[in-house]
């Protein structure tokens, strides 16, 4: 049975989306799936780096669609993960290297032998986002609670609809609680009524986030962080786990996301 | 220490508010300009609707949205060239 392709997304850039992806890509590995990651921000790849494998790139995306390798002699495997592989994006390229076209072959090839596909996109809505969507099953949405951020989101949902990928996901990243509480961050509950799309994930603000960056070991490794806590979280409501969020911000907040999760959630009309 | 400032200044519900009233209106706009079709298929639609109680000029017909300082309206201006009388009938029966 072929797996499922996963696009994460977000409008904006430095939201999270490299570090979403690499971490629920490791989590979902360590749960025991078949994961390949790929890079499709050609020209500024980032997931080689924040996966640590920088070291390890021959060929890249663009050399395997141009048919200068095999897919397998790009693959990358990591030594830390059982069944984990990155398919490194290339740097001296730019984004109209590979049509959406050629992204979608890529991913139904590589649906074949992976559980999970996770596709990183660039930030922005011109050819690199539209060739990460391309062979995309499901969309994962990564935004921040600020203004920029949640604007850039809705404008990326309405355009995953045009693409018929209907039923996105929301993580909401870098929360910060003592914000919340003070009044001046918007928390959850506004970025949902806003967004109005089902919620799978909210990351804490967390310092070891850059830290493991640093060190190329991404922060799910280590679950007494709390985001790395968080992205396990994500990892197993992929999986279908029914699991209840962390608390944020100030009483009655799990209550009533948990109330809000069960209820239908209402899709943008 | 900081609480205590904090309330004494009494700076009320932080800027999250502002944020969030901002986005809204923010939204209204990127989304209907977004769809520039958007607004023929109300015209139209509102068209229909009216036109069962309404004799309308469908060609006078505008529909636009107005961004004052802090609201957006929906505006129509919507000529009548007369009533149809099984409305005026119905509405006194």
């Amino acid at each position: 049975m072929a797996g499922k392709v996963l696009v994460v997304t977000s409008g904006k850039g430095g939201v999270g989306k490299t570090t979403t992806t690499a971490n629920l890509g490791t989590g979902l590995a360590l749960l025991g799936r078949r994961v390949c990651l790929v890079d499709a921000d050609i020209g500024l790849r980032n997931l080689d780096v924040v996966m640590g494998l920088e070291n390890r790139i021959v060929y890249d995306l663009v050399d395997v669609i141009e048919g200068q390798c095999k897919l397998r002699n790009a693959l990358i495997k990591d030594k830390r993960v059982e069944n984990l592989f990155l398919l490194p994006a290339a740097q001296t390229r730019e984004k109209d290297a590979v049509t959406p076209a050629q992204m979608k072959e890529l991913c139904d090839t590589l649906k074949q032998e992976f559980d999970y596909v996770l596709v990183d996109s660039p930030a922005g809505i011109e050819h690199g986002f539209r060739n990460a969507i391309a062979g995309a099953d499901d969309a994962l949405i990564v935004t921040t609670p600020e203004v920029a951020a949640v604007r850039d989101a809705d404008r990326i949902i309405g355009m995953l609809e045009a693409h018929e990928i209907r039923s996105p996901k929301l993580i909401v990243n870098r929360i910060r609680p003592d914000m919340v509480k003070r009044g001046d961050m918007m928390d959850i509950d506004d970025v949902i009524e806003i967004l109005a799309i089902q919620l799978i994930g909210v990351v804490p603000d967390d310092q070891e986030v850059i830290v493991a960056t640093n060190k190329g070991e991404p922060v799910i490794f280590d679950r007494r962080t709390r985001s790395g806590q968080a992205y396990y979280n994500i990892v197993r409501r992929l999986e279908g786990e029914d699991v209840p969020f962390m608390q944020i911000g100030p009483d009655g907040f799990v209550e009533r996301l948990r109330r809000l999760l069960s209820r239908d959630v209402r899709r943008r009309a | 220490m900081r609480d205590f400032f904090g309330r004494l200044f009494s700076r009320e519900e932080g800027s999250k508010k502002a944020a969030k009233d901002r986005l809204r209106l923010v939204l209204v706009h990127d989304r209907t300009s977004l769809s520039p079709h958007l607004l023929d298929i109300l015209k139209e639609d509102l068209i229909q609707t009216i036109s069962k109680y309404l004799e309308i000029d469908t060609e006078g017909l505008e529909v636009n949205i107005d961004q004052e300082e802090e609201t957006m309206a929906l505006v129509a201006s919507i000529p009548i060239r007369s009533v149809r009388r099984g409305v005026v009938a119905k509405a006194n029966s």
